[in-house]
């Protein structure tokens, strides 16, 4: 089974090089609060500028939570980011999702960010191996899913 | 769009407690009624219900297996999570847009 990746673009001020580097070198910055995998809020959130370098957010007492590994560094074009949360909302090195930005001129003036999430069907493949233990479940993607539905 | 209406449906059908227990169990193991409403505060008619939703939300799915009716997960409520992680996406790209408007209207150096 194959899902449809994730695309979306966005259209920022910035030219390419400087989005670049504010979305990689800043994400703690922008992320939305709350919206994260710790126990506790980020203060940081670290995409190690080289190809295998780590993908992790650290909150305020150092604590360290991995969120994946970076497939390619190529600023100030290409971002390759491995996003290996499981649904569970855990780093799980055994699976691999692919968000690839691509950050390309505008017409006009500033930047065309555009995100590809592919390789969903992984998410499945995870899901159906939990699915083999008998206390399996999807707690914590379920109560996200609550409280989505919930708003 | 199809994948929108899923995740939709989905969402909503997970937005009840009782309907998420009987979903989780389902996830734990493939199950027929009568072992999904062991131990729930709810009536056996009333997990038919709930089951009813979730198979229409295309969260689970039912085989017989003699006169019993086993119920398990649906693949397509991976589909779900992809419309939830689209959306945690758009919101994400959302403030990254402001964040670095904002920098770019104030022309901070870095």
């Amino acid at each position: 089974m194959s899902i449809m990746p994730i695309v979306r673009t966005i259209r920022v001020k910035a030219a390419p090089n400087r989005a670049f580097e504010l979305f990689a070198s800043r994400m703690g910055a922008w992320w939305p609060k709350g919206k994260t995998v710790g126990q506790k809020p980020h203060v940081e959130i670290v995409v190690e500028p080289r190809a295998e370098g780590r993908w992790f957010e650290r909150d305020a007492d150092g604590n360290e939570t991995r969120w994946g590994t970076v497939l390619a560094w190529e600023p100030p074009s290409r971002l390759l980011l491995g996003w290996q949360l499981n649904t569970h909302w855990r780093y799980d090195p055994d699976l691999m999702t692919e968000v690839e930005l691509s950050f390309a001129p505008a017409e006009g003036g500033g930047t065309l960010v555009t995100l590809e999430h592919r390789n969903l069907e992984r998410f499945g493949t995870d899901a159906a191996e939990r699915r083999k233990s008998l206390d399996g479940g999807w707690p914590t993607m379920l109560e996200a899913f609550a409280r989505h539905a919930d708003a | 769009m199809a994948y929108g209406e899923t995740a939709l449906a989905s969402l909503a059908a997970l937005g009840d407690p009782t309907r998420r227990r009987i979903f989780e169990r389902i996830a734990a193991r493939p199950a027929p009624v009568g072992e999904l409403a062991r131990g729930l505060p709810v009536s056996r008619p009333a997990v038919s219900q709930h089951l009813r939703v979730l198979k229409q939300a295309g969260l689970v799915n039912e085989t017989s297996q003699g006169t019993r009716r086993i119920y398990r997960i649906d693949p397509r409520g991976i589909a779900a999570i992809r419309g939830w992680l689209d959306g945690q996406w758009a919101s994400a790209l959302a403030a990254f847009k402001d964040f670095a408007d904002q920098e770019t209207d104030q022309g901070k150096p870095e």
